[in-house]
């Protein structure tokens, strides 16, 4: 039996009077890989954004109901967000490394948080990349900047500089829509090893993505979950109209 | 909204499904009559008739396979094709027992056996199994769930007359062990005819499969 590595109860939000998410209530098991999907505008980002409190960036956000990440109220005052956000990490739609080394980027988390020996350091390094599938690709040129990699290996770059702080659970928004079929599959193939050891959270526009690599999806539309189930089960046989309607393309 | 290729495409298959299915149904009704009235030319009917149904369960095979690849079918679009490929399957294999019929009623004629069984029976079986066929057509045309569960009754209804007439037959050979060539003839008919009314639960079940995604036993 898996344990719970995320918990949302009951959880709304507001962008000033404007309702984003409505009651969402659901369990998220650790290392497993859930994606979100819904049409555009349907919250599921919003949602994703909640697990790591991005939204506390945007001025006039209100959150109602719990979200619990191994027990832990993510929203409790006690929190300290930037330890909140080492523990969960976030890949975004287009890589974004710093421009910087292929090794600093890597080493840039790990360096804020207080590690500065050199042989540790190298050590995170390596790991991060070779557990992001780069470190093949890149060992003899860490010194190069990373703006130089492809954006597939730039984005798995991202991914290392994520795992090089030892997250709990990875974020992932879109994170192969600007990458080509490939660099896609590379990091579908990925997801699988990840799992192994962290928990995923990924929104993902392209069905047939979240069919292959997930093993929960929830559906969102207008702010509601509409249906969370096995994937197997949701892409073969969902339970409600919308989440059928959405999925065959009759709709979004 | 725009209607997507797949849709477009899965209707077009499922009016090519509905085609084969009425030609299947005519092939047995055929079939049967060429046993009951002895006639070689509609029994040699059938037989041609065989080619196309065999080609209309190709094409369908055909546009399935391609929808899968290029469409990425789910959830009920994808049962649906899944089950047109087990349905045109079950129709092929329903008019290649109705050519065998068929020829039933050719090894007959060239070996000058007569027939003059009581053909009550057989009739009676033949039509309820022509009716499976209609209703499994129609059911699945109109995603008549409740029709199609109907079949299994009629199943029932062929599988009892079904041993009753062998019976009879297997006295008839006790009785007057010269009709043994006709009684083997008749018992090889009457069973290819309980093997299409089964065929028919097995589309029933397929139509169950489409509409609930779940298994049935029909059988």
């Amino acid at each position: 039996m898996q344990q719970v590595a995320i918990s949302i109860e009951s959880c709304s939000l507001y962008y000033g009077e404007k309702q984003a998410l409505n009651d969402i209530t659901f369990e998220i098991q650790e290392k497993s890989v859930t994606a979100l999907i819904g049409p555009s505008g349907c919250g599921k980002s919003t949602f994703l954004r909640t697990l790591n409190r991005m939204n506390d960036l945007i001025p006039d956000v209100t959150l109602t109901g719990k979200i619990k990440i191994y027990d832990q109220d993510i929203y409790d005052k006690t929190v300290d967000v930037e330890m909140l956000r080492k523990e969960v990490g976030m890949v975004f739609q287009a890589p974004n490394p710093f421009p910087k080394s292929i090794y600093e980027n890597v080493a840039y988390g790990p360096r804020i948080h207080g590690i500065t020996k050199k042989s540790e350091l190298d050590e995170i390094v390596e790991t991060s990349l070779r557990q992001a599938a780069l470190w093949d690709e890149v060992k003899d040129r860490l010194k190069d900047r990373a703006t130089g990699l492809s954006g597939g290996q730039q984005q798995r770059l991202c991914i290392a500089r994520t795992l090089a702080v030892k997250p709990k659970v990875l974020l992932m928004d879109e994170p192969t829509s600007a990458l080509d079929p490939i660099s896609t599959s590379k990091i579908e193939e990925l997801l699988q090893e990840l799992k192994r050891h962290y928990t995923i959270v990924i929104v993902t526009h392209n069905m047939q993505q979240a069919g292959r690599v997930s093993d929960q999806t929830a559906f969102f539309l207008n702010g509601n979950l509409v249906e969370f189930d096995n994937t197997k089960q949701l892409f073969s046989n969902p339970q409600k109209k919308e989440t059928e309607d959405y999925i065959t393309g009759r709709f979004g | 909204m725009v209607d997507r290729q797949l849709h477009v495409s899965l209707r077009e298959a499922k009016r090519r499904l509905v085609e084969m299915g009425s030609y299947v149904e005519k092939a047995i009704y055929q079939a049967v009559q060429s046993l009951v009235m002895q006639n070689v030319q509609l029994a040699e009917w059938v037989i041609e008739e065989d080619e196309r149904i065999d080609q209309l369960e190709g094409q369908i095979d055909e546009l399935v396979v391609q929808l899968i690849a290029t469409q990425q079918p789910v959830a009920k679009d994808l049962r649906k094709l899944i089950a047109m490929m087990k349905i045109a399957t079950d129709l092929e294999r329903m008019a290649d027992l109705a050519v065998n019929v068929a020829h039933v009623t050719i090894e007959c004629e060239q070996k000058e056996i007569k027939l003059n069984q009581e053909w009550t029976e057989i009739m009676k079986m033949a039509q309820i199994s022509e009716q499976m066929v209609r209703d499994a057509i129609q059911s699945y045309l109109e995603s008549d769930l409740l029709l199609a569960q109907s079949l299994a009754k009629l199943d029932d209804q062929v599988d009892r007359r079904y041993h009753q007439t062998l019976e009879r037959l297997i006295q008839q050979l006790n009785h007057h062990p010269n009709h043994a060539e006709m009684v083997i003839h008749l018992s090889l008919a009457i069973r290819f005819l309980e093997r299409i009314a089964d065929h028919a639960t097995n589309i029933a079940e397929s139509i169950h499969f489409i509409e609930t995604g779940g298994r049935t036993d029909l059988n």
